[in-house]
């Protein structure tokens, strides 16, 4: 059997986040991260940000909403009782401040059978509300015994 | 400016997650996947039990190695990860890495995530810019 890959360069709808302060507080704690910026207001206008910063892994809450749809595509069509997240690259920009609106656009850019395991390669794309790429993302799925 | 070059350690970093830690981290990041919060369930589908999330481990990564810019989020530039094995609650992990390039101030670092024997993030490599 050999992966189906019609939905190699499909783009998905753009989604919006509006990131809140007490969103960022929320997923500063559950990661851990000790840097007051991601708490305090203050604390991150000191050190020169617009307002309270996001962690840099943030990037995983406000890009979900448009990765939802992309990979449960049926087009795409993974297994999901077979598949793990394998692996995850981000590169970063603009950094993301409580208040920002974010837009992320999600594309497949790879599918492909390797060693009896199909291969699920996204990318999506996020920007500010001024237009300034905060991340941009590549996301690998792989589904055994395709 | 800290000063890196080729082959030096980063600072290791342990990190210990509660038993509940996987049901915050859902909370917050909106990921309520069963096998990370349901014991019952993720033994039913053959896992040891409820396993961390991949992005959580991910993110102790780049806490890791932020470290070598006293936490400054700006620092971090880019992190690419392979996950492997499953992390699990109430073990520690140790986050290390080895300095692999040293260019002025941009330093990229390779990095790994291990839980006992089992590496659980390998082949990763964090690049980041100094100031």
């Amino acid at each position: 059997m050999t992966v189906k890959t019609e939905a190699v360069g499909k783009k998905w709808p753009e989604a919006t986040y509006e990131v809140g302060l007490e969103k960022i507080r929320e997923y500063a704690n559950a990661i851990g991260v000790a840097n007051p910026v991601h708490q305090d207001r203050e604390e991150a206008t000191a050190a020169g940000f617009r307002d309270v910063v996001a962690p840099p892994m943030f990037c995983v809450v406000y890009s979900a909403r448009a990765m939802g749809p992309a990979i449960l595509d049926p087009e795409v069509g993974m297994n999901f009782a077979a598949m793990v997240h394998g692996g995850q690259e981000f590169i970063w920009g603009e950094p993301v401040c409580s208040g920002d609106t974010i837009t992320t656009s999600a594309s497949c850019t790879e599918i492909y059978e390797k060693d009896g395991k199909g291969f699920y390669v996204f990318e999506s794309v996020s920007t500010n509300q001024d237009g300034a790429e905060t991340v941009r993302a590549t996301w690998t799925n792989i589904v055994r015994g395709v | 400016m800290v000063m890196v070059k080729r082959g030096d350690s980063t600072p290791e970093f342990k990190v210990t997650p509660d038993k509940y830690l996987p049901h915050r981290y859902a909370g917050a990041s909106g990921d309520f996947n069963p096998i990370h919060i349901d014991p019952e369930l993720a033994k039913q589908v053959g896992l040891p039990g409820n396993i961390l999330h991949g992005l959580w481990t991910m993110a102790q990564v780049a806490v890791a190695n932020t470290q070598l810019a006293a936490g400054d989020p700006r620092a971090l530039k880019r992190l690419s990860v392979q996950f492997r094995g499953v992390g699990l609650p109430e073990r520690e992990i140790t986050v290390t890495g080895t300095v692999k390039q040293a260019d002025g101030n941009r330093v990229v670092i390779d990095t790994v995530a291990t839980q006992g024997e089992n590496a659980i993030i390998r082949n990763a490599e964090a690049e980041l810019e100094l100031s």
